[in-house]
C-alpha cells in the first residue's frame, strides 16, 4: 500500500503548523537566560521600542502552578527569578509583526547574578556546584544479578574500558512550534508533537483548566526522534499563556537555531565496564556503571536511564552481572527523548567493549559473540528468561554472510598493506532492543484505542498516536483493513485532536505499531460484535452490518474500544529492578565497512548490512525506511554530529556546523529481516522504530579499530579526533618495533 | 530594506558612488544566509545586480579566460573549454553548497564576500587571476592574491564593482585542488588546498588556514628549489611560515596544520626532491 500523505508530502501540499492559515494573529516569542546558573537581578527593557504594542507575559501571568508537569514537577513554565540554564525561559513577547518582535527581544537585557554552574557531568561537583539533593545525582538505579565481586575475583581474566558518547541534536526537518487560540471558553492548541495527552496534561496543571476546557491537535509533524516528545509541552504553554493574555491567536514557530539551541537533545553518557571472562572468552562478570548527563531539569532522564542501565549488559548470557546508574543534575540545557532513550549509549560501550575485550584476549570478535549471546532459556541481566524461538546466531551468521565479513576481511589485509593513505575494515555489533513502556509502564498507561463504523459502512482508527514521517498512518489503516477485512481506501484515521480521540499513550517507545496497533485490532473485532459479527465476519459483511445498525439507531455513534492487557506471563518489579522488562526484544547484528582516509583522518562509510529480527514485517518498505533512516542517524551520531559547549548550551546551533550526513556521506545500506511472529503484537509485530540507531555507532567505531589499529572509546570520532587516537598508535607502533 | 535595482552598469556605479554605503547584492547566497535573525542588516540600501546582463557571460579572448562580474559556478561547469583548460575551477565549483547554489552564487561575490574558507578564491588565485574592478573613477586591475590586506578586507572600495575576473591561459603540467570539509558535501571547508605548475612556476594557495586565502611562498620555494621533503613532518616548518590557524568551531590549528603537510606531501609526492 502506498504512505498514505506521501503525495501531500512529496507535492509540498501538506501544511505544517507554520502554513495553517490564521487572521488576527500575534506573533510569539521567548527571551531566555544568558547564564546557566544565577538570580535575574533585573530584565532591563529597551528604551528604542514602542512597548505598549507589545504583549509581555512574566511568570506571575501563569494562572496555575509554575511547572511544567512531567515525571518530576521541578521545571518552570517561567524562570522566577532564578534561572538554572543557558536558554532557560524568562518572559514570552507577542506583535502582529515577527520583525518588531525580533528587534524588541535583541533589545531586552536579562542580568544574572551568576553563581558558579556545574558543567560537567564526569566530574563530581564542587560544593558550591551542589544545586539537586546534596550531591547533584537526580536518580540513581541498580540492577544485581548473581554476586559481581566475587565472580570477578575468581575471573581468569578481566578487562576493564571506559567508553563516551557525545549529545546528539534530532534535526527534525519540520522545527517546533505551535499555535493557541480559544473557540468560546475552549483554549485550542495545534502544533508539532508525538504526544497530544502530554500537552493537554501540561496545559491543564500550569493553567488551572479544567480537560473540557483544553483541546490539543496534532498537525502533521515534520519528523520528531523523541525531540517531540517532552518539548512541545513548552511551547504550547508559551503559547497559550500569550494567547490567554492578548485574547488573540498567538503562533509561536522556533526558527533553526533557536530549535537548535534551546531545546532537547541525546543524553550525554560515560560508561565503565568490568568484565570477568574464562580463558574461552566466556563472559563471567559484568560490572557496568552508566553515567548519563540530565542537564538543568528532570524531564525524561529517569526513563532514560532506566533503559540505558536495562540494555547495558547487551544480548548475552552472564551469571554475575551488576549495573550501577547515575543521572547527574547539570547547568546545561535539558536532555531529553531521542530515539533509543538510553539503549544507544549503553550499547556502544558494551559493542565497543566486546571487541576491547577481543582484542585482548587475542580473539575474534565474532567468536566471541557466538560463544555469548543469549540462547532461549538463558537470561538477560534482569533475570528476563529469553523464550521466544528466535535464533539469534542466524541473525548475526546472517549479517556476516550478506556483508561477506571473512572474505572482506582477508580483502582489507591485502588493501592495507598496499595502499599508501587508505585504510579499510570492516565491524560488526550485535545487540537489542527491548519494545514499548519498560516494566510496568505499559500498564500505567492504560492506553484506550477506538474503531468507529460510520453510517455508509466505512472505518475510522480513533487514537492519540501520530504520523510523523514514520508511517503510522498507513500501518494503522493497513492494520484495520486486514483484521475487517475491508478495502484500506474505506479506512480513515481520524486527526489526534483529544477532544475527538481516546488516550492511547504517546507515540514514543517503538509502541505505537506493536502496542497500540494490537488495541486497534481488538478494537476492531469489538466494533464487529457491536454489530452481531463473530471475528469470522468480513469484508463485505461487516460493512452491511455496519449500515444496517445505523439505520437501527439513527444518531448513535458506533464504536468499538479496547484498553491495554499485560500479556500473560509478564512480571516485574519495579522495586528490586528484577523481572520481565518488555514483552519483547527486536534482536540485530549489523556490520560496518569503513574506509579511512590517513591524510585527512576522515571515516567514510562504504558499505552497511542491517539484518533484524522484529516479529513480522507488517510493511516491508516502511520497515526497510525505518532501519535505513537509523542507520543514517547512527552514522551521524558515530561520526560528525558534534556538539559544541559554550557553558552548557549548543554554540554550534546552525545546520552550517552542527553536520549530519548528506546522501554523499552515506553507503548503500542493505537490510534484512529474519521474521518470527511475536503473539502479543499487532500482525505479529514487534517494535522497530528505535533499534536502528543502538548498532551503527559501535559497528562504525569497532571497524575504524579494524581498519588503522587505533582504539577508539569516544563518539563522535571526528577527523580531528581520530589524528590525535592514530598518533598514539603509531607511536605505541614505533615502541613496540624498537622493543628487544 | 532599501533595494535599488539598475538596469545597467553606469547606472549601478552611479548609484554606488552616490550611497557610499549601498551594498551590491549579487546571487545573495551569502548576504542572505541568516537574513531573518539579522535585524541590522535589514536597515542598509542593497543595489541588486540581477539586471546587469552585459556581467553574466564568461569569455574567451586569444590569452585569457574572462568571468564576468556575474558569472556563476554554473556557468562555469558547463563550460567545456573550461573544463579542459582550467579544470580546477569546474573541480571547485562542483564542491560549492549543492546545485541551487552552484546556479545563483558568483565567482565575484565569492572573492568580495572575502571568507577565509572560499572554494572559489583559491584555484582562482592558483591560476594568477586578475580582479578588474570599476567605479564611476576609472577601472583597476588587482592580482587576486594580492587582493586581501587582512580578515575580510581587501583592496576594493565601496564604490567599486568587480566587472571582470580575468585568467591567464597556460598550459599546466600539474593542477589539485583538495577540500577538507567535515562531511563529503555541502561543507565549508577546514583545509583547502589549490597547486598549480606552469610556465610561470608553482602556485601553492591554502584555505581556511590563515585569516585570508593566500599564496604559500615557503612551500613554493621547497618547490621550486627541489628540496629533500621526506615525510609530512618535514614540510611543517614551512607550513607554519606560509599560514596561520585558528582553533574555531569547525576544526583545531593542530588538525588544519597537519592536514595541510599531509595533503601537501602525499599529493605532490613525485615532485619534493629525494634525499642524496
Ligand atoms: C547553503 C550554502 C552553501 C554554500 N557553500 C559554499 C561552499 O561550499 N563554498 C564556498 O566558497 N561558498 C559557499 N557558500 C557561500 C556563497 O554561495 C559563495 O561565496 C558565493 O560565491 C557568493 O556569491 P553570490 O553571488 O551569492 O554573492 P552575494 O551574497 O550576492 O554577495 C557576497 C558579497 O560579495 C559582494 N558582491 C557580489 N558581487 C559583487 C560584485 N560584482 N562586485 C562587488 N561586490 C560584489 C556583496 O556585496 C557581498 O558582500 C554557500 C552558501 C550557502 C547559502
Amino acid at each position: 500500500m502506498r504512505r498514505r500523505e506521501a503525495l501531500a508530502k512529496l507535492t509540498g501540499r501538506e501544511r505544517y503548523v507554520d502554513d495553517l492559515p490564521l487572521d488576527d494573529f500575534l506573533w510569539g516569542m521567548t527571551v531566555r537566560s544568558p547564564a546557566p546558573r544565577g538570580r535575574v537581578t533585573a530584565i532591563r527593557f529597551g528604551t528604542d521600542i514602542a512597548w505598549p504594542e507589545f504583549v509581555v507575559v512574566d511568570h506571575r501571568d501563569i494562572p496555575g502552578p509554575n511547572v511544567v508537569a512531567l515525571i518530576e514537577q521541578d521545571q518552570p513554565v517561567l524562570a522566577a527569578g532564578y534561572v538554572r540554564h543557558v536558554h532557560e525561559p524568562v518572559l514570552l513577547l507577542a506583535h502582529p509583526s515577527r520583525e518588531a518582535l525580533r528587534r524588541a527581544a535583541r533589545s531586552i537585557e536579562v542580568v544574572v547574578a551568576p553563581e558558579p554552574p556545574a558543567l560537567d557531568f564526569r566530574a563530581p561537583p564542587g560544593p558550591a556546584e551542589i544545586q539537586y539533593g546534596t550531591d547533584n545525582v537526580l536518580k540513581r538505579l541498580q540492577i544485581v544479578k548473581g554476586d559481581v565481586e566475587r565472580a570477578l575475583a575468581r575471573a581468569a581474566v578481566v578487562v576493564s574500558g571506559t567508553y563516551e558518547t557525545g549529545a546528539q541534536e534530532h534535526v527534525y526537518l519540520e522545527p517546533q512550534g505551535m499555535i493557541a487560540s480559544f473557540e468560546g471558553a475552549v483554549l485550542v492548541v495545534k502544533g508539532s508533537m508525538q504526544c497530544p495527552y502530554y500537552v493537554l496534561k501540561a496545559l491543564q496543571h500550569a493553567l488551572a483548566r479544567e480537560e473540557a476546557l483544553v483541546r490539543v491537535i496534532q498537525t502533521p509533524t515534520g519528523g520528531g526522534f523523541g525531540g517531540k516528545e517532552e518539548f512541545p509541552s513548552h511551547i504550547a504553554l508559551h503559547a497559550a499563556l500569550l494567547a490567554l493574555k492578548s485574547g488573540r491567536p498567538v503562533k509561536l514557530i522556533y526558527d533553526r537555531g533557536e530549535d537548535m539551541a534551546a531545546t532537547t537533545k541525546r543524553h550525554p553518557a560515560l560508561v565503565r565496564h568490568r568484565t570477568g571472562l574464562g580463558r574461552d572468552g566466556r563472559l563471567l562478570a559484568q560490572d557496568i556503571e552508566v553515567v548519563i548527563d540530565g542537564g538543568a531539569y528532570v524531564t525524561l532522564s529517569p526513563v532514560v536511564l532506566s533503559r540505558a542501565i536495562i540494555h547495558a549488559a547487551g544480548p548475552y548470557a552472564c551469571d554475575h552481572v551488576r549495573i550501577s546508574g547515575r543521572a547527574m543534575f547539570t547547568n546545561a540545557v535539558p536532555f531529553g527523548a531521542f530515539r533509543g532513550f538510553g539503549a544507544p549509549q549503553s550499547q556502544f560501550a558494551g559493542e565497543r567493549h566486546m571487541d576491547v575485550i577481543a582484542r585482548t584476549l587475542g580473539m575474534d570478535a565474532v567468536e566471541l559473540r557466538r560463544i555469548n549471546l543469549l540462547a532461549d532459556g538463558q537470561s538477560t541481566a534482569t533475570g528476563q528468561v529469553i523464550q521466544d524461538g528466535t535464533d539469534r546466531l542466524a541473525v548475526m551468521e546472517r549479517a556476516l554472510e550478506l556483508s561477506r565479513y571473512r572474505e572482506k576481511q582477508r580483502g582489507h589485509a591485502a588493501f592495507n598493506a598496499t595502499h599508501a593513505t587508505l585504510r579499510r575494515g570492516s565491524g560488526l555489533a550485535t545487540f537489542y532492543h527491548g519494545a514499548g513502556f519498560t516494566g510496568g509502564g505499559e500498564v500505567a498507561l492504560q492506553s484506550r484505542v477506538r474503531v468507529a463504523g460510520r453510517p455508509d459502512g466505512r472505518i475510522e482508527v480513533l487514537s492519540a498516536n501520530i504520523e510523523m514521517g514514520q508511517g503510522t498512518l498507513t500501518v494503522f489503516t493497513e492494520l484495520a483493513a486486514a483484521r475487517l477485512g475491508v478495502a484500506p481506501e474505506d479506512v480513515t484515521v481520524a486527526e489526534a485532536d483529544t477532544a475527538r480521540v481516546p488516550n492511547s499513550g504517546p507515540t514514543v517507545a517503538s509502541r505505537t505499531t506493536m502496542i497500540v496497533g494490537g488495541l486497534l485490532e481488538r478494537a476492531a473485532d469489538d466494533l464487529r460484535r457491536r454489530v452481531g459479527l463473530d471475528d469470522t465476519a468480513r469484508g463485505a459483511a461487516v460493512q452491511q452490518a455496519i449500515r444496517r445498525w445505523h439505520r437501527e439507531h439513527p444518531g448513535e455513534p458506533l464504536v468499538g474500544e479496547a484498553a491495554y492487557e499485560r500479556p500473560p506471563g509478564i512480571a516485574w518489579d519495579d522495586t528490586t529492578y528484577r523481572g520481565d522488562a518488555y514483552g519483547a526484544f527486536a534482536w540485530a547484528a549489523y556490520v560496518a565497512e569503513v574506509e579511512v582516509d590517513l591524510r585527512t583522518c576522515a571515516t567514510r562509510v562504504i558499505d552497511f548490512v542491517a539484518v533484524q529480527e522484529v516479529g513480522k514485517v507488517l510493511n516491508p518498505t516502511l520497515a526497510k525506511g525505518q532501519v535505513q533512516g537509523g542507520v543514517v542517524q547512527g552514522i551521524g551520531w558515530a561520526l560528525m554530529e558534534e556538539c559544541k559547549w559554550r557553558e552548557g548550551a549548543m554554540a554550534n546551533n546552525q545546520l552550517t556546523n552542527y553536520l549530519i550526513p548528506t546522501s554523499d556521506d552515506v553507503p548503500s545500506v542493505r537490510v534484512a529481516f529474519l521474521e518470527n511472529p511475536y503473539p502479543h503484537g499487532a500482525g505479529g509485530a514487534k517494535g522497530l522504530g528505535e533499534l536502528p540507531i543502538d548498532g551503527p555507532a559501535p559497528a562504525i567505531a569497532n571497524a575504524v579499530a579494524r581498519a588503522t589499529g587505533a582504539d577508539p572509546r569516544a563518539i563522535p570520532l571526528t577527523p580531528e579526533k581520530l589524528m590525535e587516537l592514530l598518533e598514539i598508535a603509531d607511536f605505541g607502533l614505533r615502541i613496540a618495533d624498537s622493543a628487544p | 530594506m532599501n533595494v535599488l535595482l539598475p538596469g545597467s552598469l553606469p547606472e549601478a556605479l552611479d548609484m554606488l558612488a552616490s550611497d557610499g554605503a549601498a551594498i551590491p547584492i549579487a546571487g545573495g547566497t551569502d548576504l542572505l544566509v541568516h537574513w531573518p535573525v539579522r535585524v541590522d542588516a535589514h536597515d542598509r540600501t542593497y543595489v541588486d545586480l540581477s539586471r546587469l546582463d552585459a556581467l553574466k557571460p564568461l569569455s574567451w579572448t586569444a590569452d585569457e579566460l574572462v568571468l564576468g562580474g556575474l558569472t556563476t559556478y554554473w556557468d562555469v561547469i558547463r563550460d567545456a573549454r573550461a573544463a579542459q583548460e582550467f579544470p580546477l575551477l569546474g573541480n571547485a565549483a562542483r564542491q560549492v553548497g549543492a546545485i541551487q547554489i552552484q546556479a545563483r552564487g558568483t565567482w565575484a561575490g565569492n572573492i568580495v564576500n572575502a571568507s577565509p574558507a572560499a572554494d572559489g578564491v583559491p584555484v582562482l588565485m592558483a591560476y594568477d587571476a586578475v580582479v578588474v574592478l570599476e567605479s564611476r573613477r576609472g577601472r583597476e586591475q588587482v592580482p587576486l592574491d594580492r587582493f586581501y590586506s587582512g580578515y575580510k578586507e581587501m583592496r576594493r572600495h565601496p564604490d567599486q564593482l568587480v566587472v571582470e575576473i580575468r585568467i591567464p591561459r597556460r598550459p599546466y603540467s600539474y593542477q589539485v585542488f583538495e577540500k577538507v570539509g567535515g562531511r563529503r558535501a555541502q561543507a565549508i571547508a577546514k583545509v583547502g588546498l589549490a597547486v598549480t605548475r606552469s610556465g610561470a612556476g608553482w602556485r601553492v594557495v591554502a584555505a581556511s588556514v590563515a585569516p585570508t586565502i593566500r599564496r604559500c611562498p615557503a612551500v613554493e620555494r621547497l618547490l621550486e628549489t627541489g628540496t629533500a621533503i621526506a615525510s609530512p613532518e618535514a614540510l611543517l616548518p614551512a607550513v607554519a611560515r606560509d599560514v596561520a590557524p585558528i582553533d574555531d568551531i569547525r576544526s583545531s590549528a593542530r588538525y588544519r596544520t597537519h592536514v595541510m603537510a599531509r595533503l601537501l606531501y602525499h599529493d605532490l609526492r613525485d615532485f619534493w626532491g629525494k634525499r642524496g
